[in-house]
């Protein structure tokens, strides 16, 4: 008999991330052009809410494994009870939105099973052998990779694969009591440090709006977020400056921080190193904006104005207010 | 104490990735290497925790061709006591699981308390060297963290590491697998006192006999995952770029991404 193919599903409070709606979208694809039958994993301590709600975007089944271990992410407990599932089962693919939690948990189980494990896929071949693309070197160059033998566990890339939509049915939910061993807890998760956010992160984002160096002074990072509020987007930086500490590490793009793919990417007063264009450049539309007509982000953005930034990003905030009415 | 730092030697992030059309591989002519930049990151923690702890014997471990050892001998200059190159011919075609693999029976029975890798290396981007290495030698890992702090006594660390969009605090008990992040350290310079010492410290070459590891276990074979095809994305961008007044670069640049692009 055929195998199913999985979508792992990542839950906070008690809702499926877009990052999950997107591997099922994926998962969803692959089992309609085998023929096979598409499952869902919901694992933590409210599962359960979450399972019910990702029954309608189109599996034939749900696994919701709920338990008050499950609480705080932790690594083996989670491969632990993903491991038995899919030992159970034994699905084709399992497919994860890419998340730190999702690149964490299918590392450890791959190495476990033996799984075969491409990460940060932006392409899939699926109707015939089983073909993925994804990034090397920061994404200058890309690769083909096929794989040996079965599970295959893919993580995909957010903002590339459509997310899935309730199909109007609902799936059958089936609960799933997970069986711990000791050593699935040699590590404690003493303390979760939530910092206070109002805005989106960057990985989540449709529509970045970055600036570095030329921002010169944390406080003018207010123009920047105006911009984003207009826009409903994410805030990010160069690394010059969070380096200048002007803005948290998390809000980093590029090479040793986070790589982004959203609709829009506005770099502001960044001059478009390397180590930055590799962070943004699979953006499906890039904005400059440097007083700088030499700059080199000039060579890859789509749109671009020389100008500066401290006149020419409050004229576009206005005229994106205009526009959205 | 005994630390293991996993260090690979990749090509300089500056460096203009080329394909040669058919090849399976960047072409390395004229490439520099330099160590994975999130492996400093687990070097430096390595020397901090000496400085903090005292008695610690840091091992720097790499796998890869005899190139390699530049990487190694850069950590014996910052000061790693020894150094074990993993490298044979037969490694040719492995993927981040069988380098997974070998890593761990190098390390295997070598009793370290920590052993410390990057979070991704910067060629495969991987990000999963670190947490196989600890499957298969049956260790805790904490990916990413920021922050390490050791009570030796006890036997146990603690570590801040980033989830996403929230952090965690976590115990282990030693010996546990760490994968750094940025922000976890600032790494040194070398010293030149350090890099004339390191010219005399020994690197141990293993092999793939040496590790006991069959033939199916090695290179092409022993991997799950096939490079059947690379190439340079080609991103054709419209490069549009305005010049002129605010007052009328601005109303333009909104019209075109709503009108063209369809972004807004
Ligand atoms: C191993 C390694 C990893 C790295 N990782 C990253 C990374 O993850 N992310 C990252 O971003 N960088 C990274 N870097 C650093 C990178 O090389 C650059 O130094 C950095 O991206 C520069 O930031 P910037 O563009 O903000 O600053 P700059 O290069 O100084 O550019 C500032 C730009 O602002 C423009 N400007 C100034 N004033 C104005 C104004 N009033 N109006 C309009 N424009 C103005 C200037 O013309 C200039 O182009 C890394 C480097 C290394 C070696
Ligand atoms: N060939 C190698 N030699 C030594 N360490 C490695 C090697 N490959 C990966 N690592 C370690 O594992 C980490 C993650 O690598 P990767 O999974 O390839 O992204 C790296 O940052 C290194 O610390």
């Amino acid at each position: 008999m055929a195998k199913d193919i999985w979508a792992f599903i990542e839950a906070r409070d008690g809702k499926p991330r877009k990052i999950s709606l997107e591997a099922i979208g994926k998962a969803k694809e692959l089992a309609g052009a085998r023929g096979v039958k598409l499952g869902a994993v919901v694992i933590g301590a409210d599962a359960g809410a979450a399972a019910a709600e990702v029954a309608k975007y189109g599996p034939d089944v749900v696994y919701a494994a709920e338990d008050a271990k499950l609480k705080d992410y932790s690594t083996e407990p989670y491969a632990r009870v993903l491991g038995d599932l899919v030992k159970e089962h034994s699905p084709a693919v399992v497919v994860f939105g890419v998340s730190i939690l999702a690149k964490d948990l299918a590392a450890r189980l791959a190495a476990r099973l033996g799984a075969s494990l491409a990460g940060d896929v932006v392409g899939l071949e699926g109707d015939g052998e089983l073909v993925a693309t994804r990034p090397v070197y920061a994404g200058k160059a890309q690769t083909k990779v096929g794989f040996k033998g079965e599970p295959v566990f893919l993580t995909i890339r957010p903002n590339v694969f459509p997310a899935a939509t309730p199909d109007g049915k609902t799936a059958e939910v089936v609960k799933v009591s997970p069986k711990f061993e000791d050593k699935d807890f040699r590590v404690q998760v003493k303390e979760t440090i939530i910092p206070k956010k109002e805005r989106v992160d960057v990985l989540e984002a449709d529509i970045i709006v970055s600036g570095g160096r030329g921002m010169k002074a944390p406080e003018n990072y207010a123009i920047i977020e105006k911009l984003a509020d207009q826009l409903g987007a994410a805030v990010g930086a160069s690394r010059a400056a969070v380096d200048a500490g002007w803005r948290p590490y998390s809000d980093q793009v590029g090479q040793t921080g986070k790589v982004v793919g959203p609709n829009l990417y506005v770099a502001c007063g960044i001059s478009g190193a390397i180590q930055h264009l590799v962070g943004m450049s699979s953006s499906k539309v890039i904005v400059a904006i440097n007083k700088d007509p030499d700059a080199p982000i000039f060579k890859v953005c789509d749109y671009g104005i020389v100008g500066d930034l401290f006149e020419v990003v409050p004229a576009v905030t206005e005229e994106v207010r205009k526009r959205k009415g | 104490m005994k630390v293991a730092v996993l260090v690979k030697h990749v090509p300089d992030t500056e460096t203009r990735i080329q394909v040669k059309p058919g090849d399976k591989k960047i072409n390395e002519e004229g490439v520099t290497y330099i160590i994975s930049p999130f492996d400093e990151f687990a070097m430096e923690e390595a020397l901090l925790l000496r400085e903090r702890l005292g008695d610690v014997q840091i091992t720097a471990v790499a796998l890869g061709p005899q190139k390699a050892t530049e990487a190694l001998r850069t950590c014996l200059a910052l000061g790693a006591d020894d150094a074990i190159l993993v490298s044979d011919p037969a490694f040719e075609g492995a993927d981040a699981y069988v380098t997974a693999k070998a890593l761990a029976a190098a390390l295997k029975g070598g009793n370290y308390d920590l052993i410390l890798a990057g979070k991704q290396a910067v060629d495969d981007d991987a990000a999963y060297v670190g947490t196989a290495v600890a499957e298969f030698l049956d260790l805790p890992v904490i990916n990413l963290v920021t922050k390490l702090e050791v009570n030796k006594a006890a036997g146990t660390a603690v570590a801040a590491r980033d989830l996403d969009g929230y952090s965690q605090v976590i115990e282990v008990k030693l010996p546990a697998v760490f994968t750094a992040q940025k922000g976890l350290n600032n790494p040194r310079l070398p010293a030149l006192m350090g890099i004339m010492k390191a010219k005399k410290k020994e690197i141990r070459t293993l092999n793939a006999q040496a590790l006991g590891l069959a033939p199916n276990e090695l290179g092409a074979e022993g991997a799950k995952v096939e490079v059947k095809e690379m190439f340079v994305p080609s991103k054709a961008r419209k490069n549009k770029v305005l010049t002129g007044a605010p007052a009328e670069t601005a109303p333009e640049l909104v019209k075109l991404l709503a009108e063209e692009a369809k972004v807004l």
